[in-house]
């Protein structure tokens, strides 16, 4: 494998391996890159676009960009910047986010990208959609509120799981995650506790009950450790696992 | 249910399960010849199918949600849809809609208590150039008046099936007001195909059993003649007629050249761009070109598998197309043994349910699988793997054609026609203000002003060029030309005559990407709401300055982030009014300052209505 090749990204030379991605490349060499949807332990998405890059003049998201050597790219400009807050503020508006009251708080990406943004408020109107709270199961709850369609519970379900329990339904703004049973409910369909699914919503939306203060607010994990620095810390971690 | 259903589910799905394979790709087709069977997707339907194919009802579900002509409620034993492009509007759709409604006694989007009817809007149906249009139990009615709608209730409350309507409702006119080289004349099935396979051979042979090297066990004429025709491809330097402009040349050598089994020729019949009404006649007149030119594709890129995606509102078109593929069939040019060579192709129909995201490559492809129409990931490209992951060449109903005609006359020929980056001819679907709508074939670099001179639009204020995603143009522009050059188009012009209020076509476009916005990715998902939001807050008169910034500033963010064209596309029409029409803007603006898009009154809409109270005092 050739590990010679380089790009440059923000004028920085990062090294990258043939198939390796803009974003693994740059997370590799310690430059967070800021992303929802995609999860670096699963394929990319490519559908938050917070990841969107400037390469060669043009827009790529990171998370699906192959690397090529010698791009030039850039990522810490004031425009991506402004970009990603706005399309964070997006989502903020779309669903119904109470972070004061939500249980995930310090341990929401959602929330945490906002605060590593510099969101100080959401700026367009709210769009007060109407969402429906699946409470059902004994052992989750699904506030549709709080979902940002990141997609990952849907991915994980059926890439890892092997259950398919969830699926999007309608389209546009209306787009909705569906649970697969025979009521649409979650306590009729097959997801258990031991899923991975079960524990891949980075934000409020999937939740596991009975489990929402065990760890105070103040000690969560962004509380203690800056997005920014989490994400590329559990980036090479990963990487350090897989590689040996 | 609230109503009855036409047939029992049961009793209706089971016919359809058994003419489709148990194969997950076939549910949107399945689905399709459901809501046509039951004019809806009920719950035992949907269970019903995904037992059949073994996917999970939330899949199912997915894909109905996903398809504006999939409804899981019944939609009334006659279910109509009203076109609702701009085109449409200036010819007085929504007054029709009203009067339609009060006279069937049935409000919008809903369908009448008895169960009998239901009317709604849809996206504009391609016939833009006969509308007001309107589909009925999925047949177009063209050209409505009141006196049409008249008739309409009549036959509704006499229950008259529609196949025994009065047949003019259903006349669908090909309007093909100028013809060039490309469709001037009929085309004779067969003649390209016969001229690829010998092209580089001795061309005195009439025959192509003649040419007894043919055979494809020796190879070498075989594989001769379809390095040749792309060279004639290459020589012709067809564009893509879709509007993006890719040559097609290319996408057919790249296919070819990937390794990876069967290849697929994908021919995109799904013009859903508003205003684009030019698949539908070349279809109507010319299918045999456009199947030609795709088994053409299928022969340089050495593959067997074509197919046909066309969108829901042309199923009127369904046994006419399925007639020429079995006539096609039967003269030996498509099938296991094409023209006696050996040679085997052939062409299936997959029908599109109302979602303008198919008309893209990757969209498309996913709604072939029987999937949602999500545009893929943008690597790989659909060319290395498409179909089922096989490399695949998706060219439009307007290109394959083009490409036909230029394996039957080479390369040169076609290149002799157009401009130095934008050979041959192309169809344009004028629409709106003008005496003579319908389609035109120019050479392009036709200026827009001789086409606004030939079909008769005098004092026309703007064009729409290339549909709600394309560019608006002013007066002082006409001159601009018609080509990659200057002004790409995929070939729609909507004119504006003098009196028209271009805010309506503001209201009505950024209505249009709202609602066919996939959902996949966040700019264009939230985006098009956030646009929309802003538009009707100006059309409520409560609009100022500060919301025009807003609009050119998530424009830009959804040109720069937005997954694919369609995101990238939707604001276009935003920017160029603002910045070449801004007094249509400001005529609305109640302030020079800011305004909130926050309205107290409207906000207590809803403890109105839980209060069951409506007088003076509960309004500010």
């Amino acid at each position: 494998m050739d590990h010679t090749k380089t790009f440059f990204l923000d004028g920085r030379e990062i090294p990258f391996k043939d198939g390796q991605t803009v974003f693994d490349a740059a997370m590799a060499a310690g430059v967070y890159i800021p992303h929802l949807c995609h999860n670096p332990a699963y394929e990319p998405h490519s559908s938050c676009r917070l990841c969107t890059v400037i390469v060669n003049g043009r827009p790529f998201a990171a998370c699906t960009q192959p690397a090529v050597a010698g791009q030039m790219i850039q990522n810490d400009t004031p425009e991506l910047k402004e970009m990603r807050r706005i399309l964070t503020q997006m989502l903020f508006v779309e669903g119904n986010h109470y972070c004061p009251t939500c249980e995930k708080s310090g341990s929401c990406k959602l929330q945490a990208t906002a605060y590593d943004l510099g969101i100080q408020d959401n700026h367009f109107p709210q769009f007060f959609q109407r969402r429906e709270v699946d409470a059902s199961h004994p052992d989750f709850v699904f506030d549709r509120d709080r979902c940002i369609l990141c997609g990952h519970c849907l991915r994980v379900s059926r890439d890892v799981d092997k259950k398919n329990v969830f699926a999007m339904a309608h389209r546009g703004i209306k787009t909705e995650i569906v649970v697969d049973s025979p009521t649409g409910l979650l306590k009729d369909s097959r997801l258990s506790v031991e899923d991975e699914a079960a524990h891949v919503c980075p934000v409020g939306a999937l939740m596991l009950k009975r489990t929402g203060f065990t760890i105070p607010i103040g000690a969560r994990t962004y509380d203690r450790t800056p997005i920014r620095v989490d994400s590329v810390k559990n980036f090479k971690a990963r990487e350090e696992r897989r590689h040996g | 249910m609230p109503h009855a259903l036409l047939a029992p589910p049961q009793e209706a799905v089971q016919p359809i399960l058994d003419r489709h394979a148990r194969d997950p790709q076939e549910l949107l087709q399945i689905l399709v010849e459901v809501q046509h069977a039951l004019h809806c997707v009920p719950p035992e339907a949907v269970d019903l199918v995904a037992e059949y194919l073994d996917v999970t009802r939330a899949h199912v579900r997915g894909v109905v949600g996903f398809y504006a002509f999939l409804s899981p409620a019944y939609l009334g034993d006659y279910a109509i849809y009203l076109s609702d492009n701009i085109t449409d509007r200036m010819l007085g759709n929504r007054e029709l809609a009203e009067y339609l409604c009060s006279r069937l006694g049935v409000k919008l989007g809903k369908v009448r208590a008895d169960g009998r009817v239901s009317v709604r809007f849809t996206s504009c149906t391609g016939l833009c150039d006969q509308g007001p249009a309107a589909l009925v139990n999925g047949l177009p009615v063209t050209r409505l008046t009141r006196e049409r709608v008249d008739r309409m209730v009549e036959l509704i409350t006499a229950r008259k099936p529609v196949s025994a309507w009065p047949p003019e409702f259903f006349q669908v006119e090909d309007n093909f007001r100028r013809s060039d080289v490309l469709f001037r004349r009929p085309f004779e099935p067969g003649a390209a195909l016969k001229a690829a396979m010998l092209r580089g051979g001795d061309e005195t042979l009439k025959d192509i059993q003649q040419e007894e090297a043919l055979d494809p066990a020796s190879g070498t004429l075989w594989k001769r003649g379809a390095d040749e025709t792309l060279k004639e491809l290459y020589r012709s330097d067809l564009r893509g007629r879709g509007g993006a402009g890719f040559k097609a040349a290319i996408k057919w050598e790249t296919c070819r050249d990937t390794p990876g089994g069967d290849r697929y020729v994908v021919c995109n019949a799904d013009e859903g761009e508003p205003g684009t009404f030019k698949d539908r006649v070349v279809l109507t007149t010319y299918a045999d070109m456009v199947f030609e030119g795709m088994t053409v594709c299928g022969y340089v890129v050495d593959s067997s598998r074509g197919i046909l995606y066309i969108r829901q509102e042309y199923w009127y078109l369904k046994a006419h197309l399925e007639a020429v593929l079995a006539r096609r069939r039967e003269a030996g040019l498509l099938g296991r043994n094409i023209l006696g060579t050996g040679f085997a192709f052939d062409i299936e129909i997959h029908w599109g349910a109302g979602a303008y995201i198919c008309g893209m490559e990757s969209a498309m492809i996913e709604s072939i699988e029987g999937r949602r129409g999500k545009p893929r990931k943008r690597w790989p490209l659909p060319v290395v793997a498409g179909v089922e992951r096989a490399p695949t060449v998706v060219n439009n109903v307007e290109t394959f054609a083009a490409a036909g005609m230029i394996a039957l006359k080479g390369g040169a020929w076609f290149a002799a026609h157009g401009t130095m980056h934008s050979t041959g001819t192309k169809l344009f679907c004028v629409s709106g203000d003008c005496e003579r709508p319908g389609i035109y074939e120019y050479p392009f670099g036709v200026s827009v002003r001789e086409v606004l001179r030939d079909c008769g639009a005098c004092g026309a204020q703007a064009v729409q060029v290339s549909g709600p995603s394309g560019t608006t143009i002013t007066r002082s522009e006409f001159d601009r030309i018609l080509a990659f050059e200057d002004l790409a188009t995929v070939g729609t012009m909507m004119v504006f005559g003098p009196d028209r209020d271009l805010f309506e076509a503001v209201e009505n476009f950024s209505h249009f990407f709202q609602h066919e916005s996939c959902g996949l990715c966040t700019p264009c998902r939230v985006g098009t709401s956030l646009l929309v939001n802003l538009v009707d807050k100006v059309a409520a008169g409560k609009g100022g300055p500060m919301d025009l910034i807003e609009i050119q500033k998530l424009s830009q963010i959804m040109k720069t982030t937005a997954h694919c064209g369609l995101g990238q596309t939707a604001p276009n029409h935003l920017l160029d009014s603002i910045a070449k029409f801004r007094p249509v803007w400001e005529a609305r603006m109640m302030t020079r300052e800011f305004e909130p898009a926050f309205d107290l009154d409207a906000a207590l809409d809803e403890a109105r209505q839980l209060t069951g109270r409506d007088d003076a005092a509960a309004h500010l």
